[in-house]
């Protein structure tokens, strides 16, 4: 089994987001990147697959030479290859186009890729590869299976779980519930020194047609003071949520 | 030439995120001068496809044996009544995240998301949306003559227009590429993206069993309840309550937030709150930088207190 896991490289969630340019672009300065946390659970889920199935592992993303550190970082957690195709998205589609012109000319039965990447959040990445491809698309996955090319998956619906069956080639849009925080795979000195000698291959890109721009950014309005409320005085509390702030 | 919503259902019901999406379309539709057209899939009745002209359609069109978790024949559908569309209309929901992006693909319509802005100049349409788990808001400008937009639940104002809906039903029916076999549904629970209040509560509260207070303000308030990352990781709630940056990011018109020391990656997710509540045995615990209101107490005292006020308040 061939699995391909779609990674992106974010901000560290303890990252201060700012831009510059005019507030026209990310300001990258200072920021450290990691793997898009979605991801890491289908990285980790993928390399469970790996010791139970004899699968093997293909991480890619979509980016400049900056990126390869997390590239490496995903070899060491198990990856067996890595891919990067040289480009720097400007957009959601752009970045569907390429992954799935890669995957259209390869062999891969199970894409793995994270619900949402928690730097533009658009969420639309693995929608879009799967309408490109005309395969199946799993979104916001929380459980998988796996029994030859029949698959089981479980996938969050607002108010609920879906059991769903069906068979590969598909995508998925992956999160908590893959595995589980406790399983998460954190690279090992050995997986480090391996990493190292595994191929990284970079592919060029083609067709750079984007649909949308980003044209700005703004920071969200600054919150007033706190109101603080003696504990002893609970009802002032009730009584401005009520008249004051209209929200009980 | 129309500007099309798809009506989400639930159970044969609409909720407020699908009058959201059609109110939306109707306020871009006044400026476009066109008319807003429904999609919508599943069995509804007619009487509730009726209420789709409250808030501004002008017609559905009701696709009763394709179902809503097939999301590759949904797009289909849409597509097919979109050629000629400036704009496709979604609520930012789970369903809509698995059928958005195809119709984006097929049309080759950008899309956007997380959309918080109205349609303001009609020949370069930027919209504001979410970005960077809400610590960035974001202008986006559409490259296409169409585009596929999704907008945040409870973001806009639902307006009233009383149109009647013209109603047509497809028998179409299609083959789905997903073998839907069970639904595990969380009965009577409110969904928490459309919560109008939330109750979220952490690690303060010591363990799973004390969340007995937290579940009797959330029903009283008529609130869906939340928590923090790390107690959805160690057991005590389900993973689908977990909210902040991880999780799922929320906007309610207030969140309560108890015993959440408020650290970076749980705001990121739950400052688009209109409203925010932090009750906290620490003075210096960083949520209260970030609430309207703040309560230094311990959260087995105050929770209590709060609720007998909610209750005297409802009574009289
Ligand atoms: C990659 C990454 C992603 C993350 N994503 C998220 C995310 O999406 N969502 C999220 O929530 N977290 C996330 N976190 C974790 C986050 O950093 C915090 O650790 C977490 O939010 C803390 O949860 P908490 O506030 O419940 O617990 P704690 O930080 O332990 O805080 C408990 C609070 O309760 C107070 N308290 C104690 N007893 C009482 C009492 N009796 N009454 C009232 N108050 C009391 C304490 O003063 C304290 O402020 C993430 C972390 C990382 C590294």
């Amino acid at each position: 089994m061939n699995i391909l896991v779609c990674i992106s490289s974010v901000p560290d969630t303890t990252s201060k987001i700012n831009f510059t340019d005019n507030n026209t672009k990310f300001d990258s300065n200072g920021v450290q990147f990691v793997i898009n946390p979605y991801d890491e659970f289908g990285l980790t889920k993928a390399v469970f697959l790996k010791e139970e199935n004899q699968a093997s592992i293909t991480v890619l993303t979509v980016g400049d030479p900056s990126v390869e550190p997390i590239l490496r970082k995903a070899l060491a957690i198990g990856a067996d290859k890595a891919i990067r195709i040289n480009y720097s998205p400007t957009d959601s589609y752009s970045t569907a186009y390429q992954i799935a012109n890669h995957i259209n000319s390869s062999e891969y039965d199970l894409i793995i890729a994270g619900k949402e990447s928690s730097d533009y959040n658009n969420g639309a990445v693995p929608g879009m590869i799967a309408d490109m491809l005309e395969i199946p698309f799993i979104n916001a996955c929380n459980g998988l299976t796996l029994e030859g090319n029949n698959l089981k998956l479980t996938r969050e619906i607002d108010g609920g779980i879906e059991n769903i069956q069906t068979k590969t080639p598909i995508i998925i849009g992956g999160q908590k519930g893959l595995v589980e925080e406790s399983e998460l795979k954190i690279p090992n000195m050995r997986g480090i020194m391996t990493a190292r000698t595994k191929p990284l291959e970079v592919i060029e890109s083609s067709d750079h047609t984007s649909l949308t721009e980003s044209i700005s950014f703004e920071k969200p309005a600054a919150k007033g003071s706190c109101k603080m409320i003696d504990e002893n005085n609970i009802n002032e509390l009730v009584q401005e949520l009520h008249n004051v702030a209209k929200v009980i | 030439m129309s500007i099309i919503v798809y009506a989400e259902s639930w159970e044969g019901k609409f909720r407020k995120s699908t009058y959201e999406a059609v109110s939306y379309a109707k306020n871009m539709s006044e400026i476009l001068q066109q008319e807003v057209k429904s999609i919508t899939v599943g069995d509804i009745s007619e009487e509730e496809l009726k209420k789709l002209g409250i808030y501004g359609s002008s017609s559905v069109e009701s696709y009763p044996n394709i179902s809503k978790s097939d999301g590759k024949s949904v797009a289909e559908i849409i597509k097919e009544h979109a050629q000629n569309s400036k704009f496709i209309v979604f609520s930012n929901t789970f369903n809509a995240k698995s059928i958005a992006p195809r119709v984006s693909a097929k049309l080759k319509a950008g899309i956007i998301t997380n959309i918080i802005s109205n349609l303001e100049n009609n020949n370069e349409p930027v919209f504001k949306r979410q970005s960077f788990s809400s610590k960035a808001i974001e202008a986006v400008k559409l490259n296409t003559n169409q585009g596929v937009l999704s907008i945040a639940p409870n973001s806009f104002e639902l307006s009233e227009k009383q149109l009647d809906c013209k109603i047509s039903v497809n028998q179409k029916t299609t083959e789905s590429d997903l073998n839907i076999i069970g639904k595990d549904i969380n009965k009577g629970k409110i969904s928490l993206s459309e919560a109008e209040v939330i109750v979220s509560a952490g690690r303060g509260l010591k363990g799973p069993e004390n969340w007995n207070m937290i579940e009797e303000l959330a029903d009283i308030l008529g609130a869906a309840t939340a928590c923090s990352k790390p107690v959805s990781d160690i057991g005590w709630r389900p993973h689908s309550e977990h909210v902040g940056q991880t999780g799922k990011a929320v906007a309610p018109n207030l969140y309560i937030a108890i015993g959440i020391s408020g650290a970076i990656q749980h705001l990121a997710g739950v400052n688009s709150s209109k409203v925010m509540v932090a009750i906290n045995t620490d003075p210096e615990a960083p949520f209260f930088k970030a609430a309207d209101y703040g309560v230094v107490g311990d959260a087995f005292e105050v929770v209590p207190k709060l609720i007998e006020e909610i209750k005297s308040l409802r009574n009289n």
